[in-house]
């Protein structure tokens, strides 16, 4: 790429469901702080991809998993390697938020909590879990929207909100990693925008990964570009160069929208 | 709260959760045992084929076959009593009313509420219907308190099963101009038919395992059930008379009634069971 | 001009036939719906009218307040019994929780596709048996037990606590009860957790794994406080099961009338008094009033029951 270590390197990665394969050996690179978005006609494995990178495979039955990923040169599958902590490093954002049944703070705090930083137990008198909440509130954008009311349930507010409260939830572990399943797919376009423009300033400090079937939304976002198709990988490279210049015939038809 | 680490707490709570599913199962298995454990060995051809010589309590000679038939006969009839009662209300509830309707809600409400009631109010209540008609404890009786006892629970099994069918099927039934009666009748009890004879056989296996309404209703005696107005004998009061007794004689046929009525009833289980998988993977086509 | 009955006419014969019949079976089904459903109010009406020369002769605090229960004598106080059936039912559903929603969470989250519908297969057949079999086996396994082991153990160890202080020398106490109820209500109490739990979305799971949480952690703080009212539900079905259960309970738990002072003491619940007594019923002025009293007192309590835990329900749904 350009000299840089990727942070996460994929190396042989096959995937199969029961008996049938949905992803045939792929090989590929993460670049750090970079948004890289994984594109493809639905079906062809992105969502499967994304969750090889943080082990969610795990909690499904009927899921077999071969090859490597690296995250920082270590194989996140290795033996030796915890759950729990590749899944810390490695956060992620749904298509469809999911807040956990309490209130606003305590979903940011969440995390924070679980990983003993502050006793589950503790209620919250820790004046940091209170500076950590608002500050990842702000980096989320809903701050001022409900400061007013951190207490309240998480679930009475509108799916954008909580798209954003998801954001921020994920942010309070402190990720290496985000990795993004459709993120704006259940929202309305203004919370979509904002959800992208959030996305685009986290780049700086956290290496994002992003599945999307929304072109657009990857010519927007993406400095790097995978394209899958069948299970494949087909072709990955630069945005520009895959937007603009791509070398495979596939490629080049899922882009001009012939084919997807 | 620092030196129970999660990975320790799960090791903890994992333990647990085997151990009390572990009970659980072993518990029941036990209960399993323990009657065959006794029955088992009190079975023979004459307990199934005699009835009690010289009286259910003291006679020291004679079988259980006045149990068996008596029950057959209660809960038979008590079933094809619930289904005539059963059938048209579930359809009502499907086919004439929509799912969503208040009407709908409030009767499955009346319905749930029915379910609830403990088998010895329905003996009560039999009991003072008995009393208004001036009819002493008999099979009509216990037919009676039965047949209220299986009606919600067959109900709720059928209602269950009839709203499986696609509304899909029932729309492009209406659109042909079968009316709805019709298609309650004819298409959907045939589209159904597994699933409403699962429902059946759970009513069934509950009315013939009851002993609290029959108690009041049906009575008890030592001879086949011969009129429907005489008194009837069942299997799990055969049990509970005659458990208690000085007699071996007499508590063996507690023991055989205990591991019959057993053995019934699982095979009913088995077979709803069956049924339903049946029937689920016929309507996935 | 012919003297038959055209095509036609033939044909709007038979659908006007066809639409009464419709409307026939529609009426008659409804009817039948309707009496269903004042099945239940009509139960308690007989046994008002039933009960209502006991409620007219003695007064209300009387019966249910006074524990001197001698119909020979004209007493009638329901206390002992209303405390029996309590006490059992409070001590069964205690020792019943922990294990079926332990139990529960097991096959939801934990157990393996396979065993999962092995284990609930057996317990789902297992729901089917009657009260009259857990009764024996409490009989035979449970009352000796008891009597021989846990009674003297007991209260060798503990006897300093009136709870634990075995004054019965037979087994058949309040502890055998409850244990035999306990048994009999693990399947509803299992089966509707274990649906309860097992609805809870899978995105929430993983919302909360994306985190860095270990499955338990995932399990106590997220999908269990969201299956929460469904887990209450679940157990106050159970409990008005409990209450309303009779031979098992007639068969172990002594049957003595007096308000247990320890476990080891015998109770006689509500359900028990009315099936021990239905034969002599008729025999004593006012008994049989009293009993359909008895058994009225009992209907009320499990239907408050029924419909808050339905009540409970319908707000869990509300949240979907």
């Amino acid at each position: 790429m350009n000299g840089e270590k990727p942070h996460i390197e994929i190396q042989g990665l096959n995937v199969w469901y029961n008996d049938e394969q949905a992803l045939i050996n792929i090989t590929s690179e993460i670049p750090k702080h970079k948004i890289t978005a994984v594109i493809g006609p639905s079906g062809c494995g992105k969502t499967t991809l994304l969750k090889c990178l943080n082990r969610l495979h795990e909690e499904v039955d009927g899921i077999r998993v071969a090859g490597g990923v690296l995250l920082n040169g270590v194989n996140i599958y290795s033996q030796e390697v915890d759950v729990t902590e590749v899944r810390t490093k490695v956060g992620m954002l749904a298509p469809k938020p999911f807040p956990l049944p309490m209130s606003i703070y305590e979903n940011v705090a969440f995390g924070r909590r679980i990983h003993g930083l502050n006793s589950v137990l503790d209620k919250g008198n820790g004046r940091n879990l209170d500076k950590y909440v608002e500050n990842y509130l702000q980096t989320a954008g809903l701050w001022e929207e409900v400061k007013g009311r951190l207490s309240s349930s998480a679930s009475q507010l509108s799916t954008g909100q909580q798209q954003r409260l998801c954001l921020a939830r994920a942010l309070a572990v402190e990720p290496e990693v985000l990795l993004c399943d459709e993120p704006t797919s259940a929202l309305d376009p203004i919370s979509a925008q904002r959800i992208e423009e959030l996305l685009k300033s986290l780049k700086e400090n956290t290496t994002i990964v992003l599945v999307t079937h929304l072109l657009r939304q990857a010519r927007r976002l993406a400095d790097y570009v995978i394209f899958l198709w069948m299970g494949e990988l087909i072709e990955c490279g630069p945005a520009y160069k895959i937007f603009n210049t791509p070398q495979d015939e596939r490629t080049r038809a899922y882009i001009s929208g012939d084919i997807g | 709260m620092k030196i129970i680490t999660p990975k320790f707490e799960e090791g903890i709570f994992k333990s647990l959760m085997l151990f009390a599913t572990a009970s659980v199962l072993i518990t029941l298995g036990l209960i399993l045992a323990t009657i065959v454990w006794r029955g088992l060995p009190a079975l023979n051809f004459a307990m199934l084929t005699q009835t009690p010589q010289g009286g259910y309590y003291l006679g020291e000679e004679g079988g259980i076959l006045n149990a068996i038939v008596g029950s057959i006969f209660l809960a038979g009839g008590a079933t094809f009593l619930a289904i005539i009662l059963s059938l048209p209300i579930a359809l009502y509830l499907q086919v004439f009313l929509t799912p969503s309707s208040r009407k709908a809600y409030w009767i499955r409400l009346a319905l749930d509420v029915l379910w609830g009631v403990p088998s010895i109010v329905f003996g009560a209540f039999g009991f003072i219907i008995l009393l208004w008609l001036g009819v002493r404890a008999s099979l009509l009786g216990g037919i009676i308190a039965l047949a209220l006892l299986e009606l919600p629970i067959m109900v709720r099994g059928m209602d269950e099963a009839i709203g499986m069918v696609p509304s899909a099927l029932k729309e492009a039934s209406y659109s042909l101009g079968i009316t709805k009666y019709e298609t309650a009748s004819k298409i959907i009890t045939y589209q159904t038919a597994p699933g409403l004879m699962t429902a059946v056989l759970l009513a069934f296996g509950r009315g013939i395992g009851d002993a609290a309404a029959v108690l009041f209703t049906a009575g008890y005696t030592d001879r086949l059930p011969d009129s429907l107005f005489r008194p009837a004998a069942s299997l799990p009061l055969a049990v509970f008379f005659q458990l208690n007794t000085p007699f071996p004689a007499v508590q063996e046929r507690a023991y055989a009634s205990a591991i019959v009525l057993t053995a019934i009833v699982l095979v009913i289980s088995i077979l709803a069971r069956w049924l339903t998988n049946r029937f689920t993977a016929h309507i996935l086509h | 001009m012919s003297a038959g009955i055209t095509g036609e006419e033939l044909a709007v014969l038979v659908l006007k036939r066809r639409k009464n019949k419709n409307r026939l079976a529609r009426t008659g089904m409804g009817f039948l719906t309707l009496l269903a459903t004042m099945l239940v109010p009509l139960i308690i009406a007989a046994l008002y009218i039933r009960a209502m020369p006991i409620l007219e002769a003695k007064p209300l605090g009387e019966l249910l307040f006074s524990s001197t229960w001698q119909p020979m004598k004209n007493a009638f106080g329901f206390l002992s019994f209303i405390a029996g059936t309590l006490w059992i039912t409070a001590l069964a559903m205690i020792i019943s929780i922990p294990p079926s929603i332990l139990t529960a969470i097991y096959l939801a989250e934990y157990s393996p596709q396979r065993i999962r519908s092995v284990i609930k297969s057996f317990i789902d057949i297992l729901a089917g048996i009657p009260s009259v079999i857990f009764g024996v086996w409490g009989m035979l396994i449970i009352v000796p037990f008891i009597r021989n082991f846990l009674g003297p153990t007991m209260d060798q160890w503990l006897g300093f606590l009136p709870l634990f202080q075995n004054n019965n020398p037979t087994g058949f106490s309040l502890l055998a009860g409850s244990l035999v109820l306990a048994v009999m209500v693990f399947p509803i109490i299992i089966a509707l957790t274990e649906e309860v739990i097992s609805a809870v979305p899978q995105g929430l799971r993983e919302a909360s794994l994306t985190l860095g949480a270990t499955r338990w952690q995932t399990t106590r703080h997220v999908v269990m406080r969201r299956a929460r009212l469904g887990i209450v539900a679940a157990v106050m079905l159970g409990f008005s099961r409990a209450f309303g259960e009779t031979m098992a309970v007639m068969m172990v738990a002594g049957n003595v009338p007096l308000i247990p002072r320890s476990i080891f003491d015998p109770v006689y619940p509500l359900t028990a008094l009315i099936a021990n007594n239905y034969g002599e019923m008729m025999s004593i002025p006012l008994y049989d009033s009293a009993l359909l009293t008895g058994a009225l007192i009992l209907l009320i309590i499990v239907l408050i029951f029924n419909l808050l835990s339905r009540l409970v329900l319908v707000q869990l749904l509300k949240r979907e």
